[in-house]
This record gives structure tokens, sequence and C-alpha cells, in this order.
């Protein structure tokens, strides 16, 4: 599988406070990279310096061997990369569909005045989401009567149907109980097969173990270590996360 | 579905239809208390139906603008005073223009009338939209400037005039519904259009739930805080034009004793203080509930201060709905 993102040397400073001081990883077509790290190692200020909310003071971010740096958060994401916020920016008093298509609304024409053509976009949003193994029950109700793991493959439903290449992932089993966790792993791995790269950020260690292709550990904004699953265990990527030496 | 499942839909269903019941149910009040009293109608009299319609539109042309405000989870408590603003502007220019103005000049002060609204819009929009400050509050602060405004160009009194363009487009009436009636049931298809069949109304439910989901989407939030309040001071700028057309005068507190109804209006139709819901069909039934017992309480004799009385009982009531459909949802409405 090729390369799709590089990141190069990224450094971040806020005033005097380093949060990133050396970040270098890549991610390939199709896998899953965990950032793994305990609060403040620096897993937030990497994910927008990709995504464009923040620019590097140092470094570089290649997507598909063109420079990501410098463009801002639209231009991120109209490049392919797709962020799912912890909070899942869903407006919960609208539709699947609504969404899905949110900013990019489907429109018709009734006796020549455009209106919303709701049930294509209702329509559109149960087709990505059965395509992610997800039957939504009640396609016109609003996403606030969805259970957390319906609602996050909204998310991610929005990712796909837009043609994402890259989706970045911020703790999105933090908020959910069991089942739906499971639900979220199973869309991840859907997510890998349809060739989409992944960045998860997570210090949930199962979640860490069950997703990854290759957990990348940061501890005080350097890359601590980096480990496949299948190499290391809980012990090694915690001390790893306390910033034991290598 | 177990059995009590259905029963919580079902009482969710009638919540979502109580200020129609509500409706049906004072009018029914009143026609009971006609027959009694006078042997009358109440409901069945073209008159008592005109006197309603007008009183509601007269809300309601506070009230549309200011539904779209709520949905998106903010409020503007400046509407009361932007309509006493214009309708002394609107005053001012046709006087300026000398008494047996036609209707292009009172088309000309309309304009004005709309243009000095538009203004207390696009303010309350920067406020809120670039300085962040809290609709609340920026809202009463140019509740405040507005009423200034309007009692300083009018010289602290009412301004008079003598137009019969004026009067006719206040008092006349176009196939036999009269004018007041019929501009708010325009504004009300027309803002009903916008809140429910463009991107503009999803936009605005969606900032109403939250913000991030409209900002991430790429949604310039900022215009569309600006284009919301401008909207809210234009529907009350005209409801300021139909008063100077109606009275042949313009005040400048010709809005403020509206106030209160619209706003109670907005949440007898379904919307709440958080935000995110409301309808344009639920705030016209908000509008007539209260025109209902405004004129009900007057027609069955009773000192005109019981509205006041009425209508808070009311506002208290539609609050009380709203959060039992909280309850019933686990709090997730």
């Amino acid at each position: 599988m090729s390369v799709l993102l590089e990141a190069k040397g990224l450094k971040k400073r806020f005033g005097g406070n380093e949060a990133v001081s050396d970040v270098s990883f890549t991610v390939h077509e199709g896998e899953c990279v965990v950032l793994a790290g305990d609060n403040g190692a620096g897993k937030s200020t990497v994910i927008k310096m990709i995504s464009g909310v923040h620019t590097p003071t140092e470094g570089q971010v290649f997507f598909n061997g063109e420079l990501l740096t410098g463009k801002t958060p639209e231009g991120v994401r109209s490049a392919g990369i797709e962020t799912i916020y912890q909070d899942l920016s869903l407006a919960d008093n609208l539709d699947p569909g609504l969404n899905l298509y949110l900013g990019r609304e489907k429109m018709r024409r009734v006796l020549g005045i455009p209106v919303l053509d709701r049930a294509a976009m209702r329509r559109d949003a149960a087709e990505v989401m059965k395509s992610l193994g997800i039957e939504v029950p009640d396609p016109a109700a609003p996403v606030r009567d969805l259970s957390g793991g319906q609602r996050q493959a909204i998310a991610i439903a929005r990712a796909i149907h837009w043609q994402a290449k890259l989706v970045i992932m911020d703790e999105p089993t933090a908020a959910l109980g069991v089942p739906e966790q499971r639900e979220v792993m199973a869309l991840i791995g859907r997510l890998k097969a349809k060739g989409v790269g992944i960045i998860l950020i997570s210090h949930n260690l199962p979640d860490i173990f069950a997703a990854a292709d290759r957990i990348i550990v940061l501890a005080r904004g350097v890359v601590g270590g980096e480990r496949r699953p299948s190499e290391t265990n809980d012990e090694e990527i915690v001390r790893l996360m306390m910033g034991a030496s290598v | 579905m177990t059995n009590q499942r259905k029963g919580a839909s079902l009482a969710k269903s009638l919540l979502n239809i109580w200020s129609w019941l509500f409706l049906f149910l004072i009018l029914a009040f009143f026609e009971i208390y006609a027959q009694i009293e006078t042997g009358n109608t109440f409901v069945f009299r073209v008159y008592n139906l005109q006197s309603i319609a007008v009183a509601a539109s007269q809300i309601l042309l506070l009230a549309l603008g200011l539904t779209l405000v709520i949905v998106a989870g903010h409020i503007d408590l400046s509407i009361g005073f932007t309509t006493g603003l214009a309708a002394v502007v609107m005053a001012l220019v046709i006087r300026w223009i000398g008494p047996d103005s036609g209707w292009l000049a009172v088309i000309l002060a309309m304009g004005v009338g709309i243009f000095a609204a538009v203004i207390v819009g696009l303010v309350n929009g920067w406020l809120v939209a670039h300085l962040n400050v809290p609709s609340f509050i920026g809202t009463l602060g140019t509740y405040g400037i507005a009423r200034g405004a309007a009692l300083i160009v009018a010289g602290g009194a009412t301004v008079s005039i003598r137009s019969d363009a004026a009067r006719a487009f206040g008092n006349g009436d176009i196939l036999g519904f009269p004018v007041p009636v019929v501009v708010a049931v325009l504004l009300s298809l027309l803002f009903h259009y916008l809140l429910t069949h463009t991107k503009f109304g999803v936009h605005v439910y969606a900032l109403g739930a939250s913000r991030a989901s409209v900002e991430r989407a790429g949604v310039d939030v900022q215009k569309l805080l600006i284009a919301l309040f401008v909207l809210s001071a234009v529907t009350a700028g005209v409801g300021g034009l139909i008063y100077t057309g109606r009275f042949s005068a313009g005040a400048a507190n010709a809005g403020e004793p509206i106030l209160l109804y619209a706003v109670a209006a907005v949440f007898i139709g379904g919307a709440s203080l958080t935000g995110g819901q409301g309808t344009v069909m639920g705030t016209v039934i908000g509008a007539t509930i209260i025109a209902v017992i405004q004129f009900g309480l007057v027609f069955s004799g009773l000192p005109p201060y019981w509205q006041f009385v009425a209508v808070g009982l009311v506002i208290i009531v539609a609050v009380l709905v709203d959060q039992s459909k909280d309850k019933l949802t686990g709090g997730r409405t």
C-alpha cells in the first residue's frame, strides 16, 4: 500500500510553551495508525496541524505527495481529509440526511422554486449507512433519537460520502457504552476495507490494540516509540506514554 | 414497542399539537360564554374574526423574524422599539414631503422606515456575530438605543400625519381582507418557506442545536447571524409601517406593548429557549391564541387588564409543556 500522509518534523510553539517538539510519522492507504499518549502529550496539536487549524512552527505535512501545510481547514477537507471530532459535530435536531449534507444540501425545484430535497438526502444517508452495516430505523427522525454508535456512523458516513481518503478520529469511543464501542471498532474495520487511511487518537488501551495497525506513542511532544500491536503489550505502551526512554 | 413507550409517544404527539388544541379550547370557551350570556355567536361573526386577525397580524409581524432568531438559539428584544423607530421615521418622512403626499411618497417613507430598522438589525448582528455579545444583553442595549433614537427624532411626541395613501395602506382591504392581515399572511408564507425549504433554514436549525455543526460544515456563521437579526428587524419594521398607516401617526412606543406578546407567541408555538426548535406555523397559532384571548376578554366585558394576566398564564403553561416534552424524551428534545 502506498503512503497516504507523511508528517515530517512537526513542531508547534505557543508563546514560550512548546506543545509539540518533533513528530514524524506516515499513514498508508487502508491503514489505521493510532496516536496514543497521555493528556498533554501533544496529540490534539498534531491533529490540528494536519487538519489546518494550526500552522506548524516547523515541519511539513504531505498528502498524496503534495504539500498540505499552509492550507485552510476547508482546503484540507477538500483535499480529502475529514476530521471527526469527539462531539461529532452533528445537529441533533436534524435527520441523518440533512446531517450528511449539512452545508452542501441537495435542492430540487417545485414550480420553479428551489426547495430542499429531503427525500433524496434521506435515501443517500440510508444507503451510506447501510454500506457501513447500519440500518437506520426511521430515516426521518432527528439524530438525537439514534444510539451513540449510530450517531458515530453518521459522522463516518459523512466522511465516506464526501470521498475522504483519510479520516482523523478524536477519541471516538470516549462517551460510549461497551456495545457501542464495539460498533465503532467494526466501523473502523469497514473504513479500512474501503482503502481509507485512519488516524485514531486514543488513550484507551483495549481500543488501541483492537484498531491499530501501528501505534505511535507521543510523550511530551515527541514520538516516544512506534510499535505494531503484535510486537508489544499494554505495559510497554503505558511505559512509553509515561515518557520512559525507548 | 412497549405499551409504556406507546403511551409516551401518544402523549408526545398530543404535546406537539397542544397549541392547536389550546386554540380550539379557548375559542370554544368564548363561544359558549357568548351563547349563554348574550345569545350571540362569538366565532361566527365576521367582525370578531377580522378584529382577531388584525390583532394577531400585529403580533405576528414582530414574531416572525423573532421565530428564526429563537430557533437559532438567540433572542431579539430590540424589536419592540425597532417597530417604533420605523413607525416614527415613516411618519416624519411623510410629514416632511407634505400633507397630501401620494402613494409614491408613502412608498418612499416606508423604504426609509425599513432602512432605519435594518440599521438596528445590522448593529444587533454585528454585536452578536463579531463581538460575541450574548444576544439577550446586546439586543437589550439596542432596545434602549432604538427607543431613545425614536423618541429623539420624534421630539418626544407622537408624529401625526395626514395622508390618504398611508391611511389606505393601514386600513384598506385587498379582496375583503384587511391589508395588515394580507401582509402578515404573505410574510408568514415567506418565512415558512425560508425556515423549512431552504439551506438557510437548515443552517438556522443546526445553529440552534450546535454551533460547531454548522461551523465545521463550512457555513459562515457570522453572516448567518447578521442575516437573522436583519430579518427580525425588517419584520418588526413592517409592523411599524402598518401602525403608522392604521393610526395616521408614528409613535416611538408603537411596538412596546406587543414585544412580550411576540415572544410569548413564539414559545407557545413550540420554540424552546435553548434553540433548535420552533416553526413559523407554531408562531402563527401562538399569535392567534393571544389575539383570541385579548379580544375575547374585551368581548366578554372584563376589564382589559385581565388580558395581561391571561397571556402571562399562557406563557407559563407553554414553558411547562416544553419541559414535559423534555421529560418524556429523556431530556433529549
